[in-house]
């Protein structure tokens, strides 16, 4: 009954749900999203087809770490930098 | 040559914090603030980092100075890729004073203890805004510096440093063991992500006291008052534009 990549997702899941911490517009709204997103797919059997959603998993961190970065480069850029002419 | 890179590491209030200053004007509001890595610092730390990546230094340890909280940040260091922390416990009245003097002086006595080849410090703290740290201690050791860094190389013996100036950029090249101060645009700061933050936790971090390390905290500076900046002036409203240029006439705008 348990699925090999039942800890992938979990892993995935967990992963997630701490970059949501910091989300800009809270982590009790991230977290709401998140798992409408996960239960959305729960009857999602096939091992190829979850393969492909943990990936798009991975690739919406990669997503959520350059949201993050860019807040805060722009951030330091407007209190620490003149404004481009 | 030791291959080791010591990295500064201060903990303040998050940038994406709302400051609020004390009633009585003594400083900031702290407690139960959320608070983070300085996000220069997690620039200098990323580039310790990336020379340990492309194999031109051999180890990265981080410091922070600070009371019992400062290991979080540590701990975020050593999961982007630092591979040991030093602690530098500072706590009570000696935190409240503790300054960009003191901090050089911890960290010129560590660079000495590590042998360090190079020191990597944010140019400055968004908390004091003192960008000093790095300045006094490359004076402390008698090193030489190389502040404002927007690329850093290591040549052999040398490092070659790309600096942010006035209007444009300045390239310099310094003898190691150097002290570089990391600018915003130096690098992009990886991600402290959940399952480095669990393997961060089998690095070790040394707990260690100033006066382990002959430095003496007393500062001669005294701090007044702390105010909030000036409150921005609300708005007018126009009807027309006859109106809005009249307006910006009285103000002298055109």
């Amino acid at each position: 009954m348990a699925n090999p990549l039942r800890g992938e997702v979990i892993r995935l899941y967990k992963n997630l749900l701490y970059l949501g911490r910091e989300y800009p517009q809270g982590s009790a709204y991230f977290r709401e999203r998140l798992k409408s997103a996960f239960m959305k797919n729960k009857d999602v059997t096939d091992p190829e087809e979850i393969k492909k959603l943990v990936a798009r998993g991975e690739f919406v961190i990669k997503e959520i770490e350059a949201l993050y970065f860019l807040k805060k480069y722009r951030a330091m850029k407007k209190r620490y930098y003149e404004p481009d002419k | 040559m030791s291959g080791r890179v010591l990295v500064g590491v201060k903990r303040v209030i998050d940038y994406a914090v709302k400051i609020r200053v004390k009633p009585d004007n003594t400083g900031v509001v702290t407690d139960g603030v959320k608070h983070s890595m300085n996000p220069f610092c997690e620039i200098a730390v990323e580039e310790a980092v990336k020379l340990k990546e492309k194999k031109l230094i051999k180890e990265v340890v981080a410091v922070s100075c600070g009371p019992q909280q400062a290991q979080e940040t540590i701990r975020t260091a050593l999961a982007m890729g630092a591979d040991r922390g030093i602690h530098v416990e500072v706590s009570g009245k000696d935190y409240d004073t503790l300054g960009p003097l003191q901090v050089s002086k911890i960290m010129a006595a560590l660079a000495k203890k590590e042998d360090a080849q190079l020191v990597i410090l944010g140019k400055q703290a968004i908390d004091d805004d003192c960008n000093q740290t790095g300045q006094m201690t490359a004076a402390l050791l008698d090193w030489p510096q190389g502040t404002f860094a927007s690329e850093v190389a290591i040549e052999g013996d040398k490092v070659k440093v790309v600096r942010e100036i006035d209007g444009g950029l300045e390239t310099i090249r310094i003898k190691t063991p150097a002290v570089v101060t990391a600018d915003l645009r130096l690098n992009t700061p990886r991600y402290a992500t959940l399952p480095n933050i669990m393997k961060a936790k089998k690095k070790k971090i040394v707990n260690m006291k100033p006066a382990d390390l002959g430095v003496d905290l007393t500062s001669r500076l005294e701090q007044l008052r702390v105010d909030e900046p000036p409150q921005r002036q609300a708005g007018v409203k126009v009807e027309t534009v006859a109106d809005l240029v009249g307006k910006l006439k009285e103000t002298g705008r055109i």
